[in-house]
């Protein structure tokens, strides 16, 4: 190896570790008893607590009404992760759809809409968003958590731009065949979009189930809480009361929190660069 | 366009008409209620409210508080992005260069994508609580008297810190796959009329990536000013003394903990403008595709 080559690994190497040590930290602290991570602080080598601590975080409720487990906490993260993605697969591919196929009067004006929520990202319509749903009576229910953050333009572009690809002979084809424009969709158009389909699901699960601010305010009851928000409001808790302060369980809870994003991004890692990489062009 | 389309017929509203909606119920009515409410004064109790033009806009915005947070949040995205952008390059291009252990590599460094920066944001805080956190004492070990609960700088060190940390990886993606974008022959030519690898990538990769990194600039100018909200949350909450409030931030503070519905729906009003802007931008030079 040549000097060059030295320095090119000994970076990577650094920035390697500067990505990883602080999960890898979080990970093995978990494992410690409390007494030790106070006495003796951050811990870099695996522990003997590993299945109680976890035990207890997954199973035993905690927070400040002692209703919600992790386990209750990661159904909901899931939940969210699922429906947020499947739900911005569909609606866009639709829209996409009557945008690329049909030839109606609107179709500028609502791709110019559609456009527009690029513009309006939640942090800047917070409130009156709340108020909607409050409104609504959708407040701490599924619908309400996850409908509202569905309305996708960056997914309808990516659709759109597939479909544009898609040689117009197929259609000329299906025609001939005499395909309704539903069966056209269904079993021709969705069945060629399958790796796009899989690479946004990937991509808008790990964006779902990491939404914070949307669930932070429209959730209300403990039991409704998703894995994100939730380890905020228990890490409060574990810290108050004079008692011994609970840091393995606040970083077991960090660790569970990465963990099923991770792993899809691990598994799928091909299909998730893609994914991120065109839907974002 | 499509050559061949289907006929007119109500069919294509059906499709349009889910995606439609939400955007009407959940985007545009809360957005233009924003709008309205920012022209607006209630009374304490919320009973009667009154229009009073841009008073709103005038009290909010030069008030030492918002000019402070509209300060910070300028440094802390520059430095954001630069800081991020700059690490991201320098991995992808030596990540590029390597070819034993290249994925494991690009695994390492990209994975941290799938981490909510919330998340992020509590790994932080309790690396730097003084009770357990290593990264306190690293930095107090160096005879400087740190405290990111007291001392303004350190608060918003801890979450510039974390936001890069965060942020790398995305960019780290991008410029990997612009890299591998850039043809053989090109690398293969340059190499060939240069010998210096710092002089080739500053005269070729680096103008050939120009596209990727426009674009990276802008979407991290927004993750700065939207995303970070989950890690300012999670660390410092815009403390000591609102040194790391950013705007959105301050929105979130004055409208739900302040109750302040016309304060704030104008400084959401500003930070619409801001997107508004930071859009038109993007895709000017998207559509240009410059190469500079």
């Amino acid at each position: 190896m040549n000097r060059h080559t030295v320095i090119t690994h000994f970076i990577l190497i650094i920035g390697a570790m500067f990505m990883t040590l602080p999960v890898w930290v979080a990970f093995m602290t978990s494992t410690h008893a409390p007494e030790t991570i106070l006495r003796e602080g951050l811990q870099f080598w695996p522990g003997g607590h590993f299945l109680e601590t976890y035990n207890e975080v997954l199973f035993e409720p905690g927070g400040v009404m002692k209703k919600v487990t992790a386990l209750g906490m990661m159904k909901n993260s899931l939940i969210l992760g699922i429906g947020f993605s499947v739900g911005k697969v569909i609606i866009s591919m639709f829209a996409a759809y009557a945008i690329v196929y049909f030839r109606f009067r609107m179709a500028n004006f609502l791709f110019w809409i559609i456009f527009m929520t690029l513009l309006l990202p939640l942090e800047v319509r917070i409130i009156p968003s709340y108020k909607v749903v409050a409104d609504l009576g959708l407040l701490d229910t599924h619908t309400g958590l996850i409908v509202p953050l569905i309305a996708s333009a960056t997914g309808t572009f990516f659709f759109r731009q597939f479909f544009r690809s898609v040689p117009d002979e197929i259609l000329e084809a299906a025609r001939l065949d005499g395909a309704s424009t539903w069966s056209f969709f269904i079993d021709i158009l969705v069945p060629l979009s399958k790796t796009m389909i899989a690479a946004i699901l990937i991509i808008m699960f790990v964006v779902g189930w990491n939404q914070y601010l949307w669930p932070l305010i429209m959730t209300t009851k403990e039991e409704n809480y998703t894995l994100v928000i939730g380890i905020k409001q228990i890490y409060q808790v574990l810290n108050e009361g004079g008692e011994l302060p609970q840091f393995q369980k606040a970083f077991a809870l960090t660790i569970l929190a990465t963990l099923p994003p991770v792993l899809v991004v691990l598994v799928f890692q091909k299909w998730f660069v893609k994914g991120l990489v065109e839907s974002e062009k | 366009m499509k050559r061949v389309q289907f006929e007119h017929s109500p069919i294509p509203y059906l499709f349009v008409a889910p995606q439609l909606l939400i955007i009407a119920i959940f985007f545009l009515w809360p957005a233009g209620q924003a709008v309205y409410q920012s022209f607006l004064l209630e009374d304490a109790f919320g009973l009667s409210s009154q229009f009073v033009w841009f008073r709103n806009y005038a009290d909010t915005i030069f008030n030492d508080s918002w000019l402070q947070a509209a300060w910070f949040t300028a440094i802390f995205s520059t430095l954001v992005t630069l800081l991020s952008l700059g690490l991201a390059l320098l991995l992808a291009v030596k990540a590029n260069e390597v070819i034993r252990g290249a994925s494991t590599y690009k695994t390492l460094l990209m994975w941290a994508y799938a981490i909510a920066p919330p998340v992020a944001g509590l790994m932080g805080n309790l690396m730097f609580n003084p009770l357990i956190g290593d990264m306190y004492h690293f930095m107090n070990s160096f005879g400087y008297d740190f405290d990111h609960k007291l001392h303004e700088v350190d608060a918003g060190f801890v979450v510039i810190l974390i936001s890069v940390w965060k942020q790398v990886s995305v960019n780290f993606i991008f410029f990997l796959s612009g890299l591998q974008g850039i043809p053989k022959s090109v690398t293969e030519a340059a190499t060939m009329d240069c010998k210096s690898p710092t002089r080739r990538f500053w005269t070729i990769t680096f103008p050939l990536l120009a596209p990727t990194t426009f674009f990276l600039m802008v979407t991290n100018i927004t993750y700065a000013f939207f995303e970070t909200f989950g890690i300012i949350d999670t660390t410092t909450q815009g403390a000591p003394g609102g040194a790391t409030t950013t705007l959105v931030y301050k929105v979130f503070q004055d409208g739900f903990r302040g109750a302040d519905i016309g304060g704030s729906s104008a400084q959401s009003v500003v930070l619409m403008l801001v997107v508004l802007v930071l859009t038109v931008i993007q895709f000017r030079f998207i559509e240009r595709k410059v190469h500079y």
